[in-house]
């Protein structure tokens, strides 16, 4: 039992430290106002990040790299109450947080990954940003 | 200590009524999306659907663990204080909870949506629990069958990854989107493990009791699956993130462990079933009939869970309703049904007449209950099918709204089975309900 409690701290540090670690630059304190904006309307309950998230609207990790959507087009959706957006009341700066927030998780990497490549072995290699 | 096993119990049937009735405006929303959007739109209608479903599990699998220790295993509690402390502290986080919502003071993280400072009395009530636990157990088993392991390590495992789930809080971790990210699901993937190890064990122990056979829990056998689940809850999480920028050794590495998880508790509910006489069966009827309703539900989730399990085959499932069926087949099929039983087990000990009364309603809601539920899990898989051919398999793709539009029939159809899960709850808990309301014998 010694062994195994042993393992699992072993492991978890790894994975905290190396596991988990690309070289995504660290978030912008506007980028983390955005997040928190994101959380504090629990907009995770319709959107994902990477397919996690909610399926009552679209995923979100790469909106503003997307060729017919953008930076202006989140901005424009935000208040809108369209369908089944709530009808929220952002301010121009908390638009623009949100809109940073995204930019800078688009910067992280791809989803759906359309070319991803893969082998026999049931194996999928991810596409990488920033490596 | 009945009492207090009694009151989690009758509040988990509440939390699954309530949580079912939540599920059902949800599906409205899904199909009807004006529907209450001004009064309570999806993104709070969702976490009130999801914390509460997850409360059922909890306080049922929390309150058979202590009736079993007391009232079955005849163990005598370390502290009836620290239970009813447990209890009180889980019913204050619960309103809590709810005031979080209706207020609009979210944490916004998925599936744990309340306000992050609940946290903090949640994990009190957890240490309660595991201080209660194990100092009732250490002292009076000196060899423990497995569901007392299962047990000890669902509530140890719990406190370390709700910890966890806060580690967003910590700036090393907030700062870096994709650390943040993966930690986060990390602490999910492992926490499912942590109630399926109470849950699990609840099933372990029902068997042992409907079949009076003690050897079930004590088997190598029961040993060896119970370190593969260990091993899952430890590294299996990141199938969760296959997709995820991680570095590729984490999802190796989950790949590896995660094709095992779903054997463990089919192998031992196939050797049971193959050995019980039918005098057992019928003396808990109600139990066995729940428990077969599992073993089916375990095979389907198994093969979905095998598949999905498959970097290939999640790179097209990944993000679509096919993993939304897997983890409501898992959270419906597999810990609600054993729960369901495990509470008619109970009830069936304390109240058997009154029980007996309520025959000719929970019969006919066994069935609608399951049937339901094999249609919205049906329904689950179309949409993701549809959803995965929309990402993946269309040259200029459609947009998402026009999707959504696309699989609508099928969500008709998933919201009507959505409100046949809710009846056949509805027949199953009220019995139980007013069972657990009458003086016990």
């Amino acid at each position: 039992m010694t062994a195994l409690v042993v393992m699992f701290v072993i492991y978890n540090v790894v994975v905290y430290t190396q596991g988990t670690s690309n070289n995504t630059p660290k978030m912008s304190e506007q980028a983390i106002k955005g997040e928190q904006l994101y959380q504090d309307n629990n907009c995770t309950a319709c959107h994902q990040f990477y397919g996690l998230g909610g399926y009552l609207g679209p995923d979100l990790t790469n909106t503003i790299s997307h060729p017919n959507k953008g930076a202006a087009y989140v901005k424009a959706f935000l208040n809108s109450g369209i369908k089944t957006m709530p009808k929220f009341n952002f301010t121009e700066e908390e638009k623009d947080a949100l809109a940073q927030f995204l930019t800078e998780v688009d910067q992280t990497g791809y989803y759906p990954i359309k070319d991803a490549e893969t082998d026999a072995s049931g194996w999928v290699g991810i596409k990488y940003k920033n490596q | 200590m009945k009492k207090i096993a009694s009151i989690f119990i009758t509040l988990s049937l509440l939390a699954l009524i309530a949580g079912a009735i939540f599920g059902a405006l949800a599906g409205i929303q899904y199909v009807k999306p004006d529907f209450l959007k001004e009064v309570i739109a999806f993104n709070k209608m969702r976490p009130f659907h999801v914390s509460t479903v997850l409360g059922w599990i909890i306080l049922c699998s929390t309150g058979g663990i202590y009736y079993y220790l007391t009232e079955v295993l005849k163990l005598k509690l370390f502290s009836k204080k620290l239970a009813a402390a447990h209890l009180i502290l889980f019913i204050l986080c619960a309103i809590a909870i709810y005031v979080s919502f209706f207020t609009g003071n979210m944490g916004g993280r998925e599936y744990f949506a309340y306000a992050p400072i609940i946290s903090v009395p949640i994990l009190l009530g957890w240490m309660l629990f595991g201080v209660n636990y194990f100092k009732t157990v250490v002292k009076q088993v000196k060899s423990w069958p497995v569901y007392l392991w299962m047990w000890g390590t669902g509530i140890g495992f719990m406190i370390y990854h709700l910890g966890e789930t806060n580690f967003w809080l910590i700036p090393y971790f907030r700062e870096n989107f994709i650390k943040d990210f993966a930690v986060q699901w990390k602490s999910y993937g492992s926490l499912a493990g942590c109630w399926n190890m109470l849950v699990y064990g609840t099933a372990i122990f029902l068997m042992s009791k409907v079949k009076d056979d003690d050897n079930i829990g004590r088997g190598k056998k029961a040993f060896f699956f119970y370190f593969l689940g260990l091993f899952n809850l430890m590294l299996g999480w990141a199938h969760h993130t296959y997709i995820v920028p991680t570095q590729p050794w984490v999802r190796y590495l989950a790949y590896g462990v995660s094709m095992t998880e779903w054997i463990i508790l089919i192998s031992i509910i196939i050797d049971w079933k193959r050995s019980l006489s039918t005098e057992k069966k019928k003396l808990n009827d109600i139990s066995y009939k729940f428990l077969m309703a599992t073993d089916f539900w375990v095979f389907f989730n198994l093969f979905v869970a095998l598949l999905i399990s498959i970097p290939y085959i999640n790179l097209f499932t990944h993000g679509t309703h096919i993993t939304v069926a897997h983890s409501m087949g898992t959270t419906i099929g597999i810990n609600t049904t054993i729960l369901i039983a495990s509470v008619f087990y109970i009830v069936n000990r304390e109240h058997r007449e009154v029980l007996n009364k309520f025959a000719s309603i929970i019969k006919p809601g066994f069935w609608i209950f399951n049937v339901s539920l094999g249609i919205f899990l049906i329904c689950l898989l179309m949409g993701g099918v549809e959803k995965s051919v929309w990402m993946y398999f269309t040259d200029e793709p459609s947009t998402f709204g026009q999707m959504q539009d696309k699989i609508q029939p099928y969500m008709y159809v998933f919201l009507a089975a959505g409100f046949g899960l809710l009846l056949g709850i509805l027949m199953l808990a009220v019995p139980m309900l007013t069972c657990l309301t009458k003086k016990s014998k």
